[in-house]
């Protein structure tokens, strides 16, 4: 009942123009809409319990999943300095990214190799571009030789910086001066307390190293007036005649990717927080530098899933209003004794496990197998002419279709029931035929339950894997064993998620469609 | 929950002071992949170690098919329920490139060979990542009907026997993934076997595998689960098929079915342990007492008298000794037997890395098309 209703009815006997009132002088309007509002709320607060319960632990979790087919902050968390190096530049005018942005990376890598964070960008980024993985995990193991000379310049003027002490008087004073210092030192500290560590008397990186002597060599001891100035001149001394260490070509002898403009046009693609790239990937399309483009005719592979599942799961719905609605009338209308042991024969199945009723419908639908056996038997096929029935599309429909049924059969069966049978004999008494009565009275009736089945056994269906896995072969297998190859094998979430999140839009807009056409009031499950 | 778990962590050691640091945790999780291997390893490593350890109980899990995920979504939750995973050398690399398993110093925590060798010495190349504790070697290979009326005697010798259909007619069986069978193909197509994976970078060289596999494509099942192979070999469903060597010697050898087997151009793979990345102290040094023991060189070799597969220490080999029930040598059904080994080829988990995901979609597309 709406509000509207309730007021447009209660005005129209109003004699005068003022608001009618309640017993207590406010407008009944108030009065009822507090009423109302009130029941609400008690409503609410007894479905509070399995409200909260469900959306911790079924919509955030299902949320949480699909929210990884957008996110991307793994790239930025990883090379802070690279993403910020890379802002500016251009991939279309310049193939490279600036000097500044080799040095960036170098610094990111070695502080992501000592968290042991580099390999997990590296095969986030090799989804997109083939061979980051590697590229990664080399760069990882030889990052730590790129700065040796300055490494070598320091402990060799001043023996003790060695050792922790200087570095952490350094990093504790965070002189305006060193910025690139402070930068290094607060990495340096948070991964030595994250691994139980003092940063005070843990060995220093080579990263601080290299990052104090490119300050010393920037002349930042001109504005320099903190702690250990006497010594820092000294290293600024003693780091004048050694050569800069020029790092595109130190990223380079690392491994020669680094100089392929595509590693560095994905990783400045891939570089916001957010990406579309997943769900670009899941419609067949790729997104790079040079904006987004379908992928070439033989990499194709979502959309023609998609739609195969959608059709195969139709054709399976489709077969089992064909063999469920003949069984489901016998055991409506049967007397008692048989009908319960239709059940039972309806139920047995519905009770064994998925892939013991799989790998029977294998024995059954094989060439060598039973059904052929019989068939060459009969003499209806020749020995060299067996049947193909299984590892494609037909052994996936068949097998599904058994599986499924009950789910066609149960809701048929509970809205067959409520059928009165008078109705039937009224038709007939009236002159139909049996036809007639049947298509004309009864059937319309178990139309609802039609309805049921249908939704249960779609949706059901359209999620399917293991039995496209295991008979499916390569033309009978869903959507869904891709969504479970990315989750399980090749590790992409964000794919997972992406495919996940268009399958569930797809089945809502089906849902939307159904009760557009079939209205949801209509289906009954008894 | 990952502060609620320190909490806890916190005020029990301080229940316990430093006594509860210093002690092993008495249970300890192994996941492995159940069925005759994970049967063949309770029997090598497990019982025997209980039989010196009596208080220490193990559950199995048998989740190494989808370990990646699960580890993975352990570590997600803050809750880790695994002690010591077996997995492929391949997912091994991927769970230490996720920081999901703990990278080791064989040296160190592993048991030299008895001559004193370091462990890292007597495994060499198959420590193929710093997170893997290799354990056997174990090859794809083909098996083959020896019955089939049509192949008028012959029998299949050589690797490009699966791509002669007009010698050896009938139907095979594959993986339904790029490895292996995209090698394969391309040796088959004459490319040079120390060139299979450059020419595999390029896409013409892909699609020169492709279109060769082409060639069988409608007379190849495609198989996802180990024991498909077998089981389409025993009902004759095919004729020829690719499987891990140790199913083959099961169906043969245990089974006695009419199938021979074909060692050419078997490609190598691993198995081994990984630990899972942020295990508390007491169930590492658990599983670290366990590990120096389960490793060494008579443990492993023990463990090739239930299963065919290659012990991965050198030192192993020369103890490999009979079949625990049937009382055959087993020398001779090893992958790494010299005899089985020309031709054979070790997978490159480095490039499978990097080209899995682009190899296995344009696969997948072409698989579908």
């Amino acid at each position: 009942m709406s509000d509207q209703s309730l007021t447009s009815s209660a005005a129209a006997p109003t004699p005068s123009n003022g608001p009618m009132l309640a017993a207590d002088g406010t407008p009944l309007k108030k009065s009822l809409n507090r009423a109302l509002r009130r029941q609400k709320t008690r409503a609410l607060m007894l479905i509070a319990p399995l409200l909260i319960f469900i959306l911790v632990t079924f919509i955030a979790p299902i949320a949480d999943m699909l929210f990884r087919s957008v996110e991307n902050q793994i790239v930025s968390e990883t090379l802070p300095r690279t993403v910020v190096a890379i802002n500016e530049w251009e991939p279309e005018e310049t193939p490279l990214p600036p000097n500044d942005a080799f040095e960036a990376i170098y610094r990111d890598i070695f502080v992501a190799a000592e968290e042991k964070t580099h390999t997990r960008l590296g095969s986030r980024l090799n989804y997109e571009t083939t061979g980051i993985s590697s590229l990664f995990r080399k760069s990882g193991r030889a990052v730590d030789d790129v700065g040796e000379r300055y490494v070598d310049a320091i402990s060799d003027a001043l023996p003790d910086w060695k050792g922790a002490g200087p570095w952490a008087v350094l990093g504790d004073a965070a002189h305006p001066a060193l910025p690139g210092y402070n930068d290094a030192w607060k990495d340096f500290a948070r991964v030595s307390t994250a691994s139980g560590d003092d940063p005070a008397t843990e060995k220093p990186w080579e990263l601080l190293f290299v990052a104090l002597a490119e300050e010393l060599r920037a002349g930042a001891l001109n504005e320099y007036d903190g702690p250990l100035g006497t010594e820092l001149a000294q290293l600024s001394t003693a780091l004048e005649p050694v050569a800069p260490v020029d790092y595109r070509a130190a990223m380079v002898e690392v491994d020669e990717d680094w100089e392929d403009p595509d590693i560095w046009a994905t990783i400045k693609t891939y570089a916001p927080p957010f990406t579309p790239g997943y769900f670009l990937n899941a419609a067949d399309m790729k997104y790079s530098a040079d904006g987004i483009e379908v992928k070439q005719e033989s990499e194709r592979l979502y959309g023609m899933l998609f739609q195969r599942t959608l059709l195969m799961s139709l054709t399976i719905t489709l077969a089992t209003i064909l063999l469920g609605y003949p069984v489901a009338f016998l055991m409506a209308n049967l007397p008692m004794r048989i009908s319960n042991l239709l059940m039972i024969f309806v139920l047995l199945p519905f009770w064994t496990s998925l892939l013991v009723r799989t790998s029977a419908w294998k024995v059954l639908l094989q060439q060598e197998g039973v059904i052929n056996d019989l068939l060459v038997w009969i003499g209806l096929i020749a020995d060299d002419g067996r049947l193909v029935m299984i590892n494609n599309a037909t052994g996936t429909i068949i097998a599904m279709t058994h599986i499924l049924l009950p789910f066609m059969i149960l809701p048929l069966y509970s809205v067959m029931q409520t059928i009165p049978p008078s109705y039937v004999r009224a038709a007939k008494s009236l002159g139909a035929t049996n036809w007639t009565a049947f298509w004309r009275v009864y059937f319309p009736q178990s139309v609802p339950g039609i309805g049921a089945g249908s939704i249960l056994v779609f949706i059901v269906a359209i999620g399917y894997y293991i039995t496209p896995e295991l008979v499916g072969g390569t033309t009978g297998v869903f959507i869904s064993n891709r969504i479970a190859y990315h989750i399980s094998t090749s590790l992409n979430w964000g794919l997972a998620a992406a495919l996940g999140s268009i399958l569930l839009v797809v089945v809502l807009i089906l849902y939307w469609t159904y009760d557009r056409i079939v209205g949801i009031d209509n289906v009954k499950l008894g | 929950m990952k502060l609620k778990t320190t909490l806890l962590a916190t005020s029990v050691l301080t229940m316990f002071g430093g006594v509860a640091s210093a002690q092993m945790a008495n249970d300890m999780t192994i996941v492995s992949w159940g069925g005759a291997y994970q049967n063949s390893q309770l029997k090598a490593y497990v019982e025997p170690y209980q039989e010196m350890n009596p208080d220490v109980s193990v559950v199995w899990d048998e989740s190494s098919a989808e370990a990646v995920a699960k580890l993975r979504a352990q570590d997600e939750a803050g809750n880790l329920t695994w002690d010591l995973v077996d997995v492929t050398a391949a997912d091994a690399m991927r769970l230490c490139d996720e920081g999901l398993a703990m990278e080791v110093d064989h040296d160190e925590i592993l048991a030299p060979a008895p001559d004193g060798t370091p462990a890292s010495e007597d495994f060499g190349d198959m420590i193929v990542s710093d997170c893997f504790i290799p354990q056997i070697a174990y090859s794809y290979t083909f098996g083959y009907r020896n019955d089939v009326a049509e192949w008028n005697g012959n029998e299949p010798t050589e690797i490009c026997d699966v791509f002669d259909l007009e010698t050896f007619p009938g139907k095979r069986s594959l993986e339904r993934r790029p490895h292996n069978n995209m090698e394969w193909a391309l040796i088959c197509d004459g490319v040079p076997r120390d060139e299979v994976y450059d020419t595999l970078e390029t896409s013409e060289g892909q699609d020169r595998a492709l279109a060769k596999l082409d060639e069988i494509k409608d007379q190849t099942i495609w198989w996802t689960a180990g024991a498909d192979t077998p089981q389409l070999l025993a009902d004759g469903e095919i004729v020829f098929g690719s499987t891990y060597n140790g199913r083959l010697f099961s169906l043969i050898v245990e089974q006695d079915q009419p199938v021979s087997m074909m060692w050419d151009s078997q490609s190598y793979d691993l198995d081994g342990w990984i630990i899972p990345a942020g295990l508390e102290e007491d169930r590492l040094a658990r599983v670290l007492d366990f590990l120096y023991f389960a490793t060494d060189t008579q443990r492993l070799a023990d463990q090739a008298k239930y299963i065919s597969y290659g012990p991965a220490r050198k030192s192993s080999a020369p103890l490999v000794s009979d079949h625990a029930e049937l009382g055959i040598a087993m020398g001779p059904h090893m992958p790494t037997n010299p005899e089985n080994a020309v031709n054979s080829f070790v997978q490159n988990y480095e490039w499978w890395a990097d080209y899995r995901d682009d190899l296995d979609s344009k696969f997948q597309a072409w698989l579908a098309r």
